[in-house]
């Protein structure tokens, strides 16, 4: 083959996009009628009642050339401020990857090290694993009541449910990898005379690090899934809180961009940590 | 510290037993009473079939396993733990994959000696990298080796931190035939050269005959015992090349064979009279006769 399979995959790719953005221009423009004029036979009363969609089979939901243009316009301006309900889409992403990232990095802090206590200790590992697997299939959604109740702050809240939903993926594979370091490697830290931190940051740290990357990717994509959930319920700032804003609005076209917005940002979040992850994995 | 009594030997094992729980509640006795020495650079072989628990009394002498009676002693100090005095070269090379092969001998050097420099870490490291042959490759990570490549990289780094004693479990079971002549060989040079204590474990009865000074034939498991010490007769400057070609060269080989093909299975419903665990015999089969059993039995 003259082309390679990637370049292939991209023309196939991008053919779809074509096609899928051909069909939804085709059944959101309509058959070309207008307001004025009705088609043949329609009741005025029933044009009325029907609008845009009844005369010229025009629906509500936004065409790509109209999502394109509205699109433009909140990227030329992502960062203004005009008040509690009127913000750049910028601010707002801005403000959920804040709480995100916030969340995360918490949760870094507690199931990195609590991981390494449960792979390296068999006794911890029995005596929490009732804990974790009680509080692993919570919804973190449900937490949203006990966190508002206890914490009182809306945005510290919002936090918490992304710490709570990211710590569990994050806990298990670090203490997964941490269990399953090869023996002889440990072997040979032993026979060197390795002192247990020295062995944990030379041996453990590395050999688990692939495993641990992974737990670290799965919780990036939860946490990112729940915030907009989160931010829906909690209201005010945030990617979230922006999509149920523009549907109160009835603005479909904005909604539609949050969504793309919501996709790209997750994808861009998963591709730094699928980086890190190569960055550490080691072949055998 | 003691210093070592007078004619003490350099290692020693002395009436070690290990057992393990078997299904049941009740225990399995891999080997008691286990007695063997060597002295300061003997090159000593293990052979015996799987069960004997070959690799328990290996790991017994790395300090990564505990007898649960006797003890082992190693100039003089009983061996509680891993110790750097120790090097042991795993059967399955145990590199570290994401280390490069400098990384993966630095590791141990700097192991070693922690008030040394990078620099000094470095230069060490690279004079046993290239000892082993392996200079140009010192920045290639273990999966872009060979298998008799990454097995010189743990001979490297084994060698690299100088211990008074080497283990080797089945160093070059893993290898091809002919790579394994050639490591065979320069083992043999680099034990030679640096008056080097070895135990080795090996199933190849030609890689025992041509390397160690002093063969030890264990019986099957449970409950193995060491049958005899075969006290290699063969000069000490023999070569690979017509190492067959030594009078006594077969009559060792036969006295091996026979041992894991037949007496390895017998040897323990009879044993022969006189006996001794302290003291198994040691054997030196010659071309024109075969020392008895329960001669001379210090004789090394």
């Amino acid at each position: 083959m003259a082309f390679g399979l990637s370049f292939r995959a991209g023309v196939v790719s991008l053919l779809l996009l074509a096609a899928l953005l051909l069909v939804w221009q085709g059944a959101t423009s309509g058959f070309g009628g207008s307001s004025s004029s009705l088609p043949a036979g329609m009741d005025p009363e029933y044009a009325k009642l029907m609008g845009l969609t009844a005369t010229s089979g025009k629906s509500a939901v936004p065409s790509p050339v109209e999502i394109g243009a509205q699109l433009v316009t909140l990227l030329s301006d992502p960062f203004y401020d005009k008040g509690p309900n009127d913000k750049g889409l910028g601010i707002q992403l801005g403000y959920s990857l804040g709480r995100v990232l916030l969340g995360y990095a918490f949760a870094v802090l507690l199931a990195i090290p609590l991981g390494f206590l449960i792979g390296m200790s068999p006794l911890m590992s029995r005596a929490l694993d009732p804990f974790i697997q009680v509080l692993k299939p919570i919804s973190p959604l449900a937490w949203m009541p006990l966190a508002l109740y206890t914490i009182k702050d809306s945005n510290t809240s919002a936090i918490f449910v992304i710490f709570i939903c990211s710590v569990w993926p994050m806990l298990i594979n670090t203490a997964f990898g941490v269990a399953g370091v090869r023996k002889e490697w440990l072997n040979v830290a032993r026979t060197l005379e390795v002192g247990p931190l020295k062995r944990a940051f030379t041996i453990i740290l590395p050999a688990a690090a692939p495993t641990i990357l992974t737990g670290m990717r799965i919780s990036i994509g939860i946490a990112w899934l729940v915030i907009v959930a989160a931010e829906m319920l909690v209201g005010g700032t945030g990617i979230g809180y922006f999509v149920w804003n523009e549907w109160n609005n009835l603005s479909i076209t904005n909604v539609i961009i949050a969504i793309l917005v919501i996709g790209v940002t997750g994808m861009a979040l998963d591709q730094i940590l699928a980086a890190v992850a190569r960055l550490v994995t080691f072949p055998e | 510290m003691t210093t070592p009594a007078p004619g003490a030997r350099y290692v020693s094992i002395e009436g070690i037993n290990r057992r393990y729980a078997a299904p049941g509640g009740r225990t399995t006795t891999v080997f008691s009473d286990l007695w063997f020495s060597m002295n300061k650079g003997d090159f000593a072989c293990i052979i015996g079939h799987s069960g004997c628990g070959k690799t328990t009394v290996l790991n017994i002498l790395a300090g990564l396993d505990k007898p649960d009676g006797g003890a082992a002693i190693m100039d003089g100090r009983a061996i509680e733990g891993p110790s750097l005095d120790r090097a042991v070269i795993f059967q399955s090379h145990a590199l570290l994959p994401w280390r490069t092969v400098l990384g993966n001998v630095s590791y141990a050097v700097s192991s070693r000696h922690r008030d040394w420099s990078r620099e000094k870490v470095r230069a060490h490291a690279l004079r046993f990298i290239e000892l082993v042959g392996l200079k140009g490759a010192e920045h290639k990570r273990p999966s872009e080796l060979s298998g008799g490549m990454k097995q010189r990289v743990g001979i490297a780094r084994a060698l690299s931190i100088e211990p008074k004693m080497m283990l080797m479990d089945e160093p070059f079971s893993a290898l091809d035939a002919l790579t394994r002549g050639t490591l065979q060989d320069e083992v043999r040079r680099i034990c030679l050269e640096t008056g080097q204590t070895v135990f080795m474990i090996t199933h190849d009865v030609d890689e025992a005959i041509y390397l160690a000074d002093r063969i030890v034939l264990m019986t099957n498991g449970p409950e193995a015992v060491v049958a005899e010490i075969v006290d290699n007769p063969l000069p000490r400057d023999r070569r690979r090349l017509d190492i067959h070609k030594q009078p006594d060269f077969y009559a060792v080989r036969n006295h091996l064979i026979d041992f894991l093909v037949e007496r390895s299975k017998t040897f323990k419903s009879a044993l022969p009279r006189g006996y001794d665990h302290r003291h198994p015999p040691v054997i030196r089969p010659t071309a024109d006769r075969i020392s008895p059993p329960g001669g001379d039995a210090r004789a090394a």
